[in-house]
């Protein structure tokens, strides 16, 4: 399918013509930002940075009830069915993160409640202009303008929006806008190129990865877990704000006479998560702790799903209270190895 | 939904007895699973795991401590320790529990034919054992041979004492008894199971030896095995950790780059030995 475009001031035509109710995008409230449904305006700012709470929410929510049953008995009954979703203003390292953690839901067993919500949804990406300055997707294999795990790309040249569907999922949202969206000229691909090109220059972090996902796990009574853990306080904010941490704990909860089974995003980084009710815990100290993070992501991931599980979006840098810095921490680990 | 692996079977408890009693006591208990379909599409191995909880309370992992050779009903023997073993030890025969699983692998019992088995076990960790025994109990004609020994700290520590007992009056099985301090009237071994087992001085040859129990335990039968001369691949043993789900999602069970919900439970000691966080 060709290229498209989308001038700005039909963004909200865009919006009406497929249906406001099946968009989410991202919103600012109170300090931090997520995707979210339209809160009944047309407009959408896109000139947000990435949003504090990664895309995966919107599929695998904080917080999801598995099953419902009413106190006593013991029928138990599913949600109903996921809403069809168009989620627009993703930034390519949030999608190419559900791709990583679509490996992990969709090995067997699969996992119906993620799979049935990624099955009905429609991702627009949205190359990024202004990496911020703990961006590190370049180095490992993303990009401002990368593609993988998108619908449509759309790139902000100045007055329009253009779109490169990607996918069929894509291109029937293009079809379905009509001629809300216009056919693009060669000179606006190549002005997208010239976009993508200037945005990749403008991150400065990196970290070659080569060889640390087979020779992390010998560094196991290296020193530098305990050096790069002590300032951490076990807050969970880097794997909670993680596109790629999936981890879960199940709990179940009643209230008045109807009870539900549900589960909720679990951290590493607490002590909890691995405490046996015997008392003995076989990660008891942030040393553990943080050196299990970084070789679930660097090596165990790899070795189990063949990708390393980041994307290097930066939020575990920016959102940490006590400036721990992955970056850092990956690049003690090469020097070791 | 169709297939849901988070949504359990729903089972009735068929008999139920307590193995042990005081603050941490052992209760076993028989289940049938409720839904004919479900139960006629069950099917367990010895060393498997389900998950094994209230609606309301919660759910955690047991071994199935029962040998599908011994009928078609599930046994669970669930030590008193926290919110959940506490809702489960509430529960007499006729209540309902839910069932999900059997999750991970299982003790290559098929490959172990001709060969002999010897048990090591150290209290409640007898129970991933038993169905060991049960399956090679059942087919004993297929065996080199069976050699048991188990341990507790008391004489009131022991599971499954009654049927201890029966075995060690036949002639075909080896079967080893021991608590950690002497007791009176206390007709059998008395000392830890690490040294019984040197004692016992099982021989190598042909055979393959598995181990559960404390960690300590664990190590010192490990030591020993070694000093038996048993080579790493004739050893096996069964990993626990806190799991959610038990089957690869949920993220917290992993010993390295092992899950134990599904490359576990069961390892042997060559694959284990170069996992750092195995033994932790």
């Amino acid at each position: 399918m060709d290229n498209m475009k989308l001038a700005k001031e039909k963004v909200g035509d865009f919006l009406a013509k497929l249906g406001k109710e099946r968009f989410r995008v991202p919103q600012e409230t109170g300090g931090s930002s997520r995707f979210a449904p339209l809160n009944g305006e047309s407009s959408v700012d896109f000139t947000l940075s990435n949003t504090t709470v990664p895309l995966k929410s919107l599929f695998y929510p904080q917080t999801e009830t598995l099953y419902r049953y009413e106190v006593g008995e013991t029928a138990m009954k599913a949600p109903g069915e996921a809403d069809e979703m168009i989620i627009m203003g993703v930034r390519p390292c949030d999608a190419k993160a559900l791709t990583i953690v679509d490996r992990l839901f969709s090995w067997d067993p699969k996992d119906p409640y993620y799979l049935e919500r990624r099955e009905k949804a429609t991702i627009i990406g949205l190359a990024c202009q202004e990496p911020r300055l703990n961006c590190f997707c370049t180095s490992l294999g993303g990009g401002p303008a990368s593609t993988e795990g998108l619908d449509i790309l759309m790139t902000d040249l100045g007055e329009s929006f253009l779109f490169q569907p990607l996918t069929e999922k894509g291109e029937k949202i293009c079809q379905e806008a009509g001629d809300v969206l216009v056919k693009s000229e060669d000179s606006d691909v190549q002005a997208a190129e010239k976009v993508h090109k200037d945005a990749a220059s403008k991150i400065v972090r990196k970290i070659d990865s080569e060889g640390i996902p087979e020779k992390l796990p010998q560094l196991w009574d290296s020193q530098i877990w305990k050096k790069t853990s002590e300032p951490c306080l076990g807050c969970g904010a880097c794997t909670f704000l993680c596109p790629t941490c999936h981890c879960f704990d199940i709990q179940d909860e009643i209230e008045g006479l109807e009870g539900r089974r549900y589960r909720v995003w679990d951290s590493c980084m607490f002590k909890e998560y691995t405490l046996h009710t015997s008392g003995h815990n076989p990660r008891p100290t942030r040393r553990e702790r943080t050196r299990n993070r970084i070789n679930h992501k660097y090596s165990y991931f790899v070795d189990k799903f063949g990708v390393i599980a980041c994307v290097g979006c930066g939020r575990c840098i920016n959102l940490c209270p006590v400036n721990v810095d992955i970056l850092n921490i990956l690049s003690q680990v090469k020097e070791a190895l | 939904m169709k297939e849901n692996p988070y949504q359990p079977y729903v089972a009735t408890i068929e008999d139920t007895w307590y193995e042990t009693v005081g603050d941490r006591a052992v209760k076993t208990f028989k289940v049938t699973l409720d839904d004919p379909e479900a139960r006629k599409n069950w099917s367990h191995r010895p060393g498997q795991c389900a998950m094994v909880g209230r609606l309301g309370i919660g759910e955690s992992m047991f071994c199935i401590s029962c040998s599908p050779t011994e009928g078609d009903f599930l046994r669970f023997s669930v030590m008193r320790a926290g919110k959940n073993t506490q809702g489960l030890h509430e529960q007499e025969v006729g209540d309902k529990i839910t069932v999900r699983g059997p999750y991970g692998n299982s003790f290559p019992l098929e490959d172990w034919k001709g060969k002999h088995i010897l048990t090591i076990g150290g209290g409640i960790g007898q129970a991933p054992l038993r169905p060991i025994v049960e399956y090679v109990k059942a087919n004993l004609d297929q065996y080199a041979g069976l050699t048991m020994i188990y341990g507790a700290r008391t004489s009131g520590d022991l599971c499954f004492r009654n049927e201890f007992e029966e075995m060690m009056k036949r002639d075909d099985i080896s079967c080893h008894l021991t608590i950690d301090i002497e007791e009176e009237g206390w007709p059998y071994k008395v000392g830890f199971v690490p040294s019984v087992l040197m004692e016992v001085n099982p021989s190598p040859e042909n055979t393959i030896a598995i181990t559960c129990g404390p960690p300590i335990m664990i190590r010192f039968v490990l030591e020993n095995l070694k000093k038996l001369n048993f080579a790493d691949e004739q050893i096996y043993t069964t990993l626990e950790n806190r799991m959610k789900c038990g089957f690869g999602k949920c993220g917290r069970c992993n010993a390295g780059n092992l899950y134990v919900c599904k490359d576990g439970p069961v390892f042997s000691y060559s694959t284990l030995k170069n996992v750092p966080e195995a033994f932790a």
